[in-house]
């Protein structure tokens, strides 16, 4: 971070939903007396059900169930899903959960459980609109605070943007977005550009994708100067709500009262009227929580239980949610068209073929994996039966997560529009190529969560999947939700903290290793020796090569101490051929030795990549033997 | 996970469709509950916003924003016709003019003292809603619309393009597996609906356009033809907005598919009926498939689409219920539920899954993920 910008760390919207949580039952106010706790999850294809319980005085996972979400027709009630989710655990456990009226509470006997938390992203999320004055700058800012509540955005919309007048309107017009966030201009600053684009947003007559019934919240957090001028021209169309500019001044952004403001207003507006929700929300004391908002809380509290530098991703079915905690800064990107079934082709689309193809290690022409992946957008729910079909769709998750990254990356960089000793006139002759403040060698850990990594048959396969995808350099740990219940603990944190983090560090968090891997300044055979000192004292030395990965088996929960001696053009993170002394863990698969470099480079040829990836899978044992184009049993 | 499965595509040869057509904003309903209509009977209509000017009035004058109002012709609210001077200012005796014109006929909505900007609001567009399909209107939701009903066959398609169309249908091709092409579809093909085999060509959509077809259904899209006929690649399959002139629904999926055998025998019993179809496919925040519609007026049923729905809905997957495969590698496939064992199965991909055992055509017994199978509902 600059010296001269300030960036509040903003509260966590933690404290919106405490406000908000109406504790009904007695029981559940006092959190000692819990013991069976029920967490659901409503994605867009799936809806996931979790069973904790306290077993030995430990809060702990007990066992899931799943079914397809029945937030769209022909069923149009999210409950349906959420019930035969339930149902499955029910079958497992013998336990009842459901009654008439929704789940059982509080538990009694074999009967119910002390609290039911539920999470959504069903029926596509929450749906925004963002506009703001100058793209780089306010509107961004805005962008951001729609992003940090768990929204997905359509479109921003500015100023200055090159669309003519009548594009905007015509654009605002086919959106149908559920909210709408304006900002603009700093407090005391100009109040033409913010008004106009108001007026805009007024005379276009936005209507939302949620019915004729449906008023559209819209959100203004820009010059308070114009507050009554957009009270006057929005007040009467819209829910309007008023809230702090998100850049009050040009060097500081604070989006915390409108991403809180974004919250509230999808609670009370948006998840009332997606067919079901108003049933749902009776089932539970607690607010439904966006499903970002409630996985980005559980990041951040990995980074600050373990004050680290964290990276997490939600690979979803619609969306693939990236999250970065760097120096304490929390930023969270949804991007909304990536993702393994409904935008599968999305991915495809802006992955490129080639860029999918290199990660398959057999032969497939273009034209069959199009349809391969069509097939999946189009019947969302199904699951990859054969070795052939799983490695396609690992080769997919690579490609969406290394988007999401890039979109990530675009976010988490310092504010633009911040001067030195410069003029506002100044501002829009500011490079536009600010570089992302993430240095890949300072991050300690990356987490991945969604259905694709936490069903990876092979933990290895999940351990790939995110270094291939992020490229990770110098010493980084890899963790993964283990059956994807990270949304869930993560609504469950802002009632009963203690148990989600219980469950999060003994249940959740699969520790799957480290990946060690180098930046290369001049092709060299040997990347690096390491030096490995074991939880006994003993050291083993290993030595990394060029274009090798392979694996030390370094049970969970075990720590190591490791010295990497580099080859001079090699940078482990202190610097090309700077030594790293440094303690790190093992886990599932173990140490992961990377010597492929980074990027890390394919050869073009067809035959001679299928051979390398064959080679690197191999090592790591990541499938099946007869990982060429295996057939099915 | 008895109720945990993908319910399948609807193909039944008679049974009663209830369609809501809906306006986009609130207007006014042209039937009652009760009317007799055609599948071209405006059922209701709306104003939908016009086109919006916005003049940046204060910048032209070079007055401030809070002094445009002296310089104005007109008020919020007044009449403006096209070409009209909305603000005017003179200046070194009248010699120099600066002014605005509205450049569309409308209403003057709003003079911002704060930005200096006029709004002018174009003249509201009519528009109408037809019927979509004869038959009998049950229902009228105030200022909204109407549900329409009628004895129908009903066949469901997984993927289409392009919206609401009207054709007889014919069916073209001689067998399920057959490939609809060019030199099958002539002249004659003007306002039908043609019935394909397992994939259609580019030459064949492109001459089903030239002729003036309404539409095709055919088991599979060949991918790429269906990007050459677009000009871009789908990215989510949310559709139906396409005006290519040619409403496209597959039956199975992507790629070379024949047309199940239940689904081409119902499309031959139905030739030479008309049908509606609508090609708009939406897979995301409320699932639409696409569909062929085929009034029976003269029909009797007393089972309802919706009643089997929610029927099934409750019901669940039970042994001895039909189902098809829909993923590799039985994709296609259609057999009858054996058991659903409730323990987890490692399959090929080495996932551990809740599977069902499915009994095919052919006697063999396969194990599925229960995820990729789909009911086949009587």
């Amino acid at each position: 971070m600059n010296g001269n910008q300030t960036c509040n760390h903003e509260p966590s919207n933690q404290r919106a939903y405490q406000r908000e949580v109406k504790i009904l039952s007695k029981q559940t106010n006092d959190v000692e007396k819990i013991n069976y706790i029920l967490a659901t999850d409503c994605g867009s294809t799936t809806s996931k059900a979790r069973l904790f319980g306290k077993k030995n005085g430990q809060y702990r996972y007990l066992t899931s169930g799943e079914a397809p979400t029945t937030v769209e027709a022909p069923y149009e009630n999210v409950t349906l899903g959420v019930s035969n989710a339930v149902r499955e655990i029910e079958e497992l456990t013998g336990r009842k959960l459901l009654s008439e009226n929704g789940i059982i509470t509080p538990a009694q006997g074999n009967e119910g459980v002390d609290l039911y938390v539920t999470t959504s992203s069903a029926g596509g999320g929450l749906q925004m609109m963002v506009a703001g004055v100058v793209r780089t700058m306010t509107a961004e800012s805005a962008e951001r605070a729609a992003l940090g509540a768990g929204a997905i955005v359509m479109d921003v919309l500015s100023y200055h943007d090159e669309r003519p007048v009548y594009e905007k309107i015509q654009r605002i017009r086919e959106l149908r977005p559920d909210m709408i966030m304006i900002a603009g201009g700093v407090d005391g600053g100009s109040v033409s550009h913010v008004s106009e684009i108001t007026e805009l947003i007024a005379a276009a007559e936005p209507k939302a994708r949620l019915g004729i019934g449906y008023e559209l919240p819209v959100i203004y957090a820009g010059n308070v100067d114009v507050r009554e001028h957009v009270s006057k021209v929005l007040g009467k169309k819209f829910v309007l709500k008023i809230v702090d500019n998100v850049r009050s001044e040009l060097e500081a952004e604070r989006v915390g009262p409108a991403r809180d403001a974004v919250h509230e207003l999808f609670m009370e507006h948006v998840m009332s009227h997606a067919p079901g929700y108003d049933k749902l929300m009776k089932w539970t004391p607690v607010p439904i929580m966006p499903t970002p908002a409630a996985e980005g809380t559980m990041f951040r509290t990995l980074a600050e239980m373990r004050n680290l530098n964290v990276i997490g991703v939600g690979l979803g079915g619609a969306t693939t949610n990236v999250y970065s905690v760097y120096d304490t800064k929390f930023v969270r990107t949804v991007s909304a068209n990536l993702g393994m079934s409904y935008s599968i082709c999305n991915v495809m689309k802006q992955a490129g073929l080639p860029n999918i193809l290199r990660w398959i290690p057999f032969d497939m022409n273009e034209d069959e994996l199009c349809d391969t992946l069509r097939n999946k957008m189009i019947r969302p729910t199904t699951i990859p039966e054969t070795l052939e079909e799983l490695l396609v769709e690992h080769a997919v998750a690579r490609e969406a997560i290394r988007l999401g990254f890039e979109h990530h990356k675009s976010h988490a960089r310092s504010l633009r529009g911040v001067q030195r000793k410069r003029g506002v006139a100044d501002v829009f002759d500011q490079g536009m190529g600010l570089e992302s403040y993430i240095n890949m060698k300072r991050i300690n850990m990356i987490a991945g969560t969604g259905g694709l990594l936490s069903h990876a048959p092979r933990r290895v396969q999940a351990a790939m999947i995110l270094i291939d995808a992020f490229q990770p350099e110098g010493v980084t740990r890899l963790a993964q939700d283990s059956v994807f219940m990270m949304p869930h603990l993560g609504v469950l944190s802002t009632i009963h903290k203690a148990a989600a983090l219980e469950i999060f560090e003994l249940d959740c968090l699969v520790r799957i290793g480290t990946c060690i891997a180098a930046k290369i300044e001049k092709d060299t055979e040997k990347l690096a020796q390491i030096d490995i000192t074991m939880p006994d004292g003993k050291t083993r030395t290993e030595e990394i090569l060029r274009g090798e990965i392979r694996v030390i088996p370094i049970p969970s929960g075990e720590e190591v101490e490791i010295n990497i001696e580099p080859s001079k053009a090699c940078d482990f993170g202190e610097g090309p051929g700077r030594e790293v002394h440094t303690k790190t863990e093992g886990g599932e698969v173990g140490l992961i030795l990377d010597g492929r470099g980074r990027p890390v480079v394919l050869p073009e040829d067809s035959g001679e990549r299928a051979m390398m990836l064959l080679k690197w899978f191999t090592a790591l044992n990541a499938y099946p033997a007869g990982s060429d184009k295996g057939g099915s049993q | 996970m008895a109720l945990a499965y993908s319910p399948g595509l609807k193909v039944k040869e008679l049974t009663v469709i209830r369609k809501t057509r809906l306006l986009p904003l609130p207007g006014q309903i042209l039937v009652k509950e009760g009317d007799s209509v055609s599948w071209n009977t405006q059922v209701a209509t709306t104003k939908v916003p016009g086109d919006v000017q916005t003049i940046p009035a204060s910048a032209v004058l070079t007055v401030e924003p809070e002094d445009l109002k002296m310089y104005m012709k007109k008020k919020e609210g007044d009449r403006v016709e096209k070409q009209e001077i909305v603000c005017m200012r003179s200046s070194f005796f009248g010699l120099s003019k600066a002014f605005c014109n509205s450049s569309i006929a409308g209403t003057l909505d709003l003079i911002s003292e704060t930005s200096g900007q006029i709004t002018i609001k174009g003249d509201p567009i009519d528009i109408y809603l037809d019927a979509y399909i004869p038959g009998r209107v049950v229902k009228v939701i105030p200022e909204q619309g109407v549900e329409i009903e009628t004895p129908a066959g009903y066949l469901q398609g997984i993927f289409g393009i392009g919206g609401e169309a009207h054709g007889q249908i014919t069916v073209v091709s001689k067998s399920p597996a057959d490939i609809l092409s060019a030199d099958e579809i002539s002249s004659d093909g003007k306002g039908k609906v043609l019935i394909g085999g397992s994939s259609v060509t580019i030459q064949a959509l492109n001459k089903a356009v030239e002729v003036g077809a309404s539409g095709i259904v055919v088991g599979g899209i060949d991918g790429k033809a269906l990007r050459q006929f677009l000009g871009y690649e789908i990215g989510v399959a949310i559709t139906g907005q396409e005006q290519k002139g040619l409403t496209l629904i597959a039956t199975e999926g992507f790629g070379k598919m024949p047309m199940s055998n239940g689904t081409f025998s119902l499309m031959k019993s139905f030739e030479g009926m008309e049908a509606a179809l609508n090609g708009a496919t939406q897979i995301r925040a409320g699932v639409l498939r696409p569909e062929v519609i085929v009034p029976k007026p003269q029909s009797s049923t007393t089972q309802s689409q919706s009643d089997e729905r929610s029927t099934s809905i409750q019901k669940g997957m039970e042994p001895g219920m039909q189902v098809r495969i829909i993923r590799k590698p039985h994709f296609g496939a259609i057999g009858t539920v054996a058991s659903l064992p409730i323990d987890l199965k490692r399959v090929s991909s080495e996932s551990e899954v809740r599977v069902m055992e499915v009994k095919l055509t052919d006697g063999s017994i396969v194990s599925v993920p229960r995820a990729n199978v789909e009911i086949i509902e009587e």
